[in-house]
């Protein structure tokens, strides 16, 4: 197996998690553009790990953690968003636009 | 009948020998890595916001499945167990509880399709270049791997690769892991503060 057929098909999800969070109004599906994000990174870091060493499979288990947690808190925010406005389009939050 | 058995036992031998698997290695990523770019582009795509989380699934269950393909297994048990056990599980609650409309709807995308377009096009002609300029056709090799991490030494690879992630997260890694476990109840707490009604 090559290293670079891996690489590859990370930085394609990589573009299209990238995609998915410019277009999306949805926060819900925003978080899942996010995802896909993280889990591109996160087979990079495996790949590397045969290059470099076990580091990397320890690093992709902390991004995992860390993106449970970051879908916690962004499934609650975008709750009380929903809360507050009736509605989650994202587009709509300017109110920090001066 | 000779004759056949003593095929059968060559070609069992050439099996031993050939511990890369690489054909059918090779077919598995191929058929995964075509199901999940088509599972992340519906993803971004789909009109549908349930159907965007079942096909998450298939890309989260991908990643695992090239983990496993990349002899990462404890990767891809985390993988499976966290994403597809609770992360799916949690997007699911959320479109749930923001009551989304369960059919198709039409405001889901934004006018920067252009952009965006733009943007991962740009993204990808770019890292493209530069991981094939960089790694060109590198071969993977888990047996140089394999001595780096002591499994070629009969006497230290009965903990196999598990055992050499416990060693690199209580060893080396041992203050980021605590770190980790910091942010997790932090994270939860604040989830729950933010979430809670009052």
């Amino acid at each position: 197996m090559l290293l670079n057929q891996f690489l590859l098909l990370s930085a394609i999800l990589f573009c299209i998690g990238v995609y998915g969070v410019i277009v999306r109004r949805n926060g819900v599906l925003v978080l899942m553009s996010i995802e896909i994000i993280l889990n591109a990174v996160n087979i990079n870091l495996v790949v590397f790990s045969t290059y470099w060493g076990i580091g990397g499979q320890v690093f992709a288990l902390f991004i995992i953690s860390i993106a449970a947690a970051e879908v916690g808190v962004g499934l609650a925010i975008v709750l009380l968003i929903y809360r507050n406005r009736r509605s989650i389009d994202i587009d709509e939050l300017d109110e920090l636009k001066g | 009948m000779t004759g056949l058995v003593a095929l059968l036992a060559q070609v069992g031998t050439e099996a031993q020998v050939d511990t890369t698997f690489d054909v059918p290695a090779n077919v598995v990523f191929a058929v995964t890595a075509v199901f999940m770019i088509v599972a992340a582009l519906r993803v971004v795509t789909t009109k549908n916001i349930v159907h965007a989380a079942l096909w998450l699934i298939i890309v989260l269950g991908g990643v695992g499945v090239q983990y496993l393909l990349l002899q990462a297994e404890f990767v891809a048990v985390t993988q499976f167990l966290v994403y597809l056990g609770a992360i799916v599980v949690l997007i699911l609650f959320g479109v749930m509880l923001t009551r989304a409309p369960l059919g198709v709807s039409t405001d889901l995308d934004n006018d920067l399709k252009p952009l965006g377009i733009g943007a991962g096009l740009v993204l990808a002609v770019v890292m493209g270049f530069a991981l094939i300029q960089s790694f060109g056709a590198d071969q993977l090799d888990f047996r140089a791997y394999d001595s780096a991490l002591g499994l070629d030494d009969p006497q230290t690879a009965a903990a196999g690769r598990t055992g050499a992630v416990a060693d690199g997260i209580f060893g080396q890694y041992l203050i980021p892991f605590e770190m980790i476990s910091v942010l997790l109840l932090a994270a939860l707490i604040g989830a729950i503060v933010l979430a809670r009604r009052d």
